[in-house]
């Protein structure tokens, strides 16, 4: 298990934010471009994102100079964060948890949905470094997919599937990254998105004896490791070769496999 | 020669005096065994009542700079629910040589009764008696620890409902904290627990709003050391049952200062938001190393050494 980060307690207080542009993504998902940026924020690092009155929600970290969120409207939160408009204010605490950590040279990234949000940050480091990064990108249909543009012109490699075969080649993500593994032979994977995708991948990255970096989601209040809710499944942490408790905001939502 | 952290908690042994605060982790029998297995030496389930409950919604907990505030609105499963998870949980920390306590909450003085017959059922260690929780007074009233005489009235049914071993857990705004815990004592508490959490807001200046979803919440760590020093300081003249000194504890020289002003075990909670379970071992190796050093032997050579001498 990974220790501590050393800035968690800069993690606590809640700052205001000003929206400075707004990226749309797609239908339901933009991505909000904010007036400052985090102190030392990590790729897979995430933020408990307020708005009074509305409610508080865990994001990732899509970017940290300047820092960016991209939210998908999936409720009555997020819906409320989506329609924010320049100048408007969101408040932050963070950066919270433990995010990824680039291991070789060869880096393989895989988003399901809007799991895709922190990859363009982990890619911008991993290339940053010198890094090689294949990026596999999934969604339902071709109006759902986000950050392909972004990826490809930050030049990562990209490898698209869809469900219905609208974009890329027809099926799900899982599949696509499996034949990325074949052919680039990656030193590490990096997933995020929903647990059905990281639970295949870790599998298939077990069988191969590939070391693998994935991002779990889970119920958030607290965000600090102390109210339990968001702990990872007892199965799922047996499943995956983790200890027992593992609780994703504290322990994750990285969890490293392999 | 190393000092002994082993503690001796009404005829339970421990290795060690420090206790997971309930509320902190207690949600589960795999996170519990966590907090074991990284050094705790006794474990409290988060507090559970009469039904399930979801709690309040987010903003509900925010590590502020002088410590955390919170506002979780006791969420849990109701106490049908926790008695195989608090079964469970005990199976597992006997095999780690553990106890568990098991803290319950009610919204009135029958139905404190009630839940601790059903928790009673898990046959925990102790049962902890949670009548001051300050983050559910729109809903409940008044914590039952506001008075003297509301407190004993708890006390007394529970006494009357369970024969395990009960502590009830008493809340810093009060007057004479010391007078609650007698009353509580005369009513046939075993031990006693202090301090839950000091009734505290934040509002954000930006927003001009309340960060808390619920406006108000309980402050909690360093910021109420002094307050939990004093609470214990007081409570240890007028009782002589063993307590469980909790509020603002980080370090060994924190724990150290806190079986000083009485405390026989010392409750951690807040300090687990910076560093995870692990502030456990950490905390145990510095009150050793304290120990070693200033040549206390074991932890009743230093029970006490702050109150007034008699
Ligand atoms: C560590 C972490 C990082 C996250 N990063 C991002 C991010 O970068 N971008 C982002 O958009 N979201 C992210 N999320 C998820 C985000 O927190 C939720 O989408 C948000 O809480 C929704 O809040 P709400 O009040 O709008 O909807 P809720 O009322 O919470 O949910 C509305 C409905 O949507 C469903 N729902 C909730 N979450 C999802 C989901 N993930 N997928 C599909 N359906 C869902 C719920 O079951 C419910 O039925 C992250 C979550 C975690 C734990
Ligand atoms: C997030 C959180 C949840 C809590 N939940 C409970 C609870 O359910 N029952 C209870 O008796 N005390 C609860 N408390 C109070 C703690 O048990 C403890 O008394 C208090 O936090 C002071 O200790 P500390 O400064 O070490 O945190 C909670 C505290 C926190 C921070
Ligand atoms: S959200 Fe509270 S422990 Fe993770």
């Amino acid at each position: 298990m990974k220790t501590t980060v050393n800035h968690r307690s800069l993690g606590g207080i809640m700052r205001p934010y000003r929206v400075a542009n707004v990226l749309r993504e797609n239908e339901t998902t933009h991505t909000l471009l904010f007036d400052g940026r985090l102190p030392e924020a990590q790729p897979g690092q995430f933020v408990m994102a307020w708005l009074p009155e509305i409610g508080e929600k865990p994001f990732s970290i899509h970017a940290n100079i300047p820092l960016a969120l991209t939210i998908c409207d999936v409720g009555p939160v997020s819906n409320a964060m989506v329609n924010l408009q320049v100048h408007d204010r969101l408040w932050l605490r963070g950066p919270l948890g433990n995010g990824f950590e680039l291991k070789g040279s060869k880096h393989l990234l895989v988003g399901g949905g809007y799991g895709a949000a922190p990859l363009s940050f982990l890619a911008e480091e991993a290339l940053r470094q010198e890094g090689e990064v294949v990026a596999c990108l999934g969604a339902k249909t071709k109006a759902d997919l986000i950050l392909v543009d972004r990826l490809t012109s930050l030049g990562c490699e990209l490898r698209v599937a869809t469900e219905d075969g609208s974009e890329g080649s027809q099926g799900l993500v899982t599949e696509v990254a499996q034949e990325a593994i074949d052919a680039f032979q990656p030193d590490c994977l990096y997933a995020c998105g929903p647990t059905g995708m990281l639970l295949a991948l870790a599998d298939f990255c077990q069988q191969r004896g590939l070391p693998a970096q994935l991002s779990f989601e889970a119920l958030m209040r607290c965000g600090v490791g102390l109210c339990g809710s968001c702990e990872l499944p007892e199965e799922l942490c047996q499943r995956l070769g983790l200890p027992g408790g593992w609780l994703v905001c504290h322990d994750g939502p990285v969890a490293m496999i392999g | 020669m190393e000092a002994s952290l082993a503690a001796d908690f009404l005829g339970i042994q421990m290795k060690n005096p420090l206790v997971v605060a309930s509320g902190i982790l207690g949600t589960s029998a795999s996170v519990m065994e966590r907090c074991a297995r990284e050094g705790a030496g006794a474990v409290t389930s988060k507090s559970a009542g009469p039904e399930p409950r979801t709690g309040h919604a987010n903003p509900v907990t925010l590590a502020w700079n002088g410590g955390v505030i919170n506002a979780i609105g006791l969420t849990n499963p109701g106490c049908r629910e926790e008695v195989p998870l608090l079964r469970e949980t005990h199976r597992r920390l006997r095999a780690l040589g553990l106890p568990l306590f098991a803290s319950l909450f009610a919204p009135s003085v029958e139905a404190f009764g009630e839940v601790a017959r059903v928790i009673a059922e898990a046959e925990p260690d102790l049962i902890e008696v949670n009548i001051s929780c300050p983050n559910v007074g729109s809903e409940f009233g008044t914590p039952f620890s506001a008075t003297a005489k509301s407190a004993a009235e708890v006390t007394a049914v529970v006494r009357k409902a369970v024969k395990l071993p009960i502590s009830i857990k008493l809340a810093p705004n009060v007057p004479e904290i010391g007078r609650i815990a007698q009353a509580v004592v005369s009513e046939g508490a075993d031990a006693v627990t202090a301090i839950n959490t000091v009734p505290a807001m934040l509002i954000d200046a930006y927003a001009g709003k309340p960060v808390l979803k619920n406006a108000t919440g309980g402050l909690s760590g360093a910021a109420i050391k002094p307050v939990a020093l004093k609470a214990v300081w007081e409570i240890a003249q007028m009782v002589s049952v063993p307590i469980i000194g909790t509020g603002g504890i980080s370090c060994g020289l924190d724990a150290a200062e806190m079986i000083m002003a009485g405390a026989t075990l010392v409750g951690v909670g807040s300090a687990v938001a910076l560093e995870g379970p692990a502030v456990f071992s950490r905390i145990n190796r510095e009150l050793e190393a304290f120990m070693t050093q200033e040549g206390y032997p074991d932890l009743a050579s230093m029970r006490g050494k702050a109150l007034p001498q008699k």
